[in-house]
């Protein structure tokens, strides 16, 4: 009998929360009515199915703006993060092109966002992607540098997906309420432990994913500012003029009741959550320190999000590790992991050594982890990286004193 | 497919994971001793590094080892050498080609260079040896 049977829980044990996270029971349960006797079309005005779904939509509207302290009609529903950053993006640049072609961000962005700012380079706009420290943070100081006369955009990520670094995002709000700049928050991660306000954090445009937040997949939302001042988009497609025109198309009324509940489950539980992801978090790390030489956090010591660990177990390729583990589901920064062999343009921003992005391991901890799991997933964790290290002639030469950076190594 | 089922694991092979979780020949031999020749290739920057060494009586390979660093299809690639190249002549090792290393692990297309390392590994092991005995016979 395997030793994985006699666990009081099931592995792989989850340890992949920032790639997606489990969908709360308790979410579940509010969707499935829509699904099957609740199935109106939220835009059918002449009946009582369609009534029933627009009241549904109405309270996930409101439960996701009491989230991030908006007013229930500034929220534009989406299929998901990637679809609300592209949407910010792309329409606000669009939008406002007459005014200024400038755009400001970061060389740290998940990929819905730089790929758009990518793609406006070719359509003649120009953007300034703004370097971060070693610990993934972009100063205030540094936006408000690189805003000019033109600049019509500011965006940010939130919580990095690969770093966990926090962005000074009240900070840079204020920058931008300034200089009078349009300011998008990508806050695909950490809605869940940090208390995002619109109003105080000076945030125009603001993305959400709903199944990053205990949520069901295919679900986000766009929070766009009504007032002070007004944000406009030019949508990316065509069609019903549903969510006033920024986003055509028949709402996935079971997905928006789970994100709406989603949210509602986040801000209750917003602050003892952040309390509890920091202390499982931190035995995570103090465990692996106290146990191994050779490693190192990746991303900010503190300005973090608290559930997740970017952990380099030098000379142990990642994916190799993950092989050895295979008890625990996480990600890698490894090249070795993607199709396209190339490695992490954050871990490289960060100015983090290609050896060290290569033995990158993400820990992402969620609202389901438990102490056990935790404990779990070091021990296991351990185990392979000891005995991959073993394996490793670099680690082989860095104990018989080789300082690897003197060789000349045979490659093409 | 439920994630507890736990298989199919990524899109390797049983033969590449069964080298992965019991690599043969793991270990290093005496890089000064004339009968060892070694080969180090790949770099840590790229993600793999692989140290592969033979112990040579005559012209026939009568020992190997390896150390890899890098992923699961080079700790396996390099495993796989190591075995092969035993009871080899020098020649016949010199002729072992990555794609017989592909073939017997079914690597996946973006693994490929993982099987052209253990090659240069192998020939690069040879080359030292031979470059020693060469040195030796001048000395």
């Amino acid at each position: 009998m395997s030793i994985a049977n006699e666990q009081p829980f099931r592995t792989p044990v989850y340890f992949d929360n920032s790639s997606t996270t489990r969908c709360d029971p308790r979410v579940l349960e509010e969707m499935l009515p829509y699904f099957s006797e609740s199935y109106g079309n939220a835009h059918s005005r002449s009946h009582a199915y369609g009534w029933g779904a627009e009241k549904a939509v109405d309270l996930a509207r409101e439960r996701v703006a009491a989230l991030v302290g908006s007013k229930p009609s500034e929220i534009i529903f989406t299929s998901g993060g990637t679809e609300s950053c592209n949407l910010a993006i792309f329409g606000a640049a669009r939008m406002y092109a007459e005014k200024g072609k400038h755009i400001v961000t970061t060389a740290v962005e998940h990929r819905s966002c730089m790929d758009p700012c990518r793609a406006l380079e070719r359509e003649g706009f120009e953007v300034t992607y703004l370097p971060v420290d070693q610990k993934g943070l972009v100063t205030p100081e540094a936006i408000a540098a690189a805003i000019r006369e033109d600049t019509i955009l500011v965006s940010v990520i939130f919580g990095n997906n690969e770093v966990g670094t926090l962005m000074p995002a009240k900070e840079i709000g204020a920058v931008c309420k300034d200089k009078g700049v349009i300011f998008h928050l990508d806050a695909c991660l950490g809605l869940d432990t940090e208390p995002v306000h619109v109003d105080d954090y000076g945030i125009d445009l603001l993305s959400m994913s709903g199944h990053k937040m205990y949520g069901p997949q295919g679900t986000g939302a766009l929070y766009v500012r009504r007032r002070r001042p007004r944000v406009r988009l030019r949508a990316l497609s065509l069609g019903g003029g549903q969510e006033r025109g920024f986003r055509h198309g028949t709402l996935n009324v079971p997905g928006i009741v789970g994100m709406g509940k989603a949210a509602e489950l986040c801000l209750e539980s917003r602050d003892a959550e952040k309390v509890r992801l920091t202390a499982l978090a931190t035995r995570m790390k103090d465990a692996f320190f106290a146990a191994m030489d050779h490693i190192y956090l990746n991303g900010h010591p503190t300005q973090r999000l608290p559930g997740l660990l970017n952990i380099s177990f030098n000379y142990v390729e990642g994916e190799s590790l993950m092989m050895g583990m295979s008890t625990v589901a996480v990600s890698s920064g490894s090249a070795c992991t993607s199709a396209t062999l190339e490695p992490s343009h954050v871990m490289r921003a960060l100015g983090v050594g290609e050896e060290l992005v290569h033995t990158s391991i993400r820990f992402s901890l969620g609202r389901f982890t438990t102490e056990e799991e935790v404990d779990f997933a070091v021990k296991e964790c351990l185990d392979a990286a000891g005995r991959l290290r073993e394996m490793s002639p670099l680690y082989e030469m860095v104990k018989e004193g080789v300082d690897l950076s003197t060789i000349e190594w045979k490659h093409d | 497919m439920r994630v507890d089922e736990g298989e199919p694991k990524m899109a390797y092979s049983d033969k590449l994971i069964e080298h992965f979780n019991n690599p043969r020949n793991l270990g290093s031999m005496d890089k000064e001793s004339e009968q060892v020749g070694t080969g180090i290739v790949g770099a840590p920057e790229c993600g793999d590094v692989m140290k592969l060494q033979i112990k040579v009586e005559g012209d026939k390979i009568v020992d190997a080892k390896f150390k890899t660093f890098g992923c699961g299809s080079a700790i396996a690639s390099s495993s796989l050498a190591t075995e092969w190249v035993k009871g080899r002549t020098l020649d016949e090792a010199y002729a072992i080609k990555n794609t017989e290393i592909v073939e017997e692990l079914a690597l996946p297309p973006v693994k490929i260079h993982c099987s052209v390392l253990a090659e240069e590994a192998i020939k690069s092991a040879i080359e030292d040896f031979q470059s020693k005995k060469n040195a030796a016979a001048q000395g």
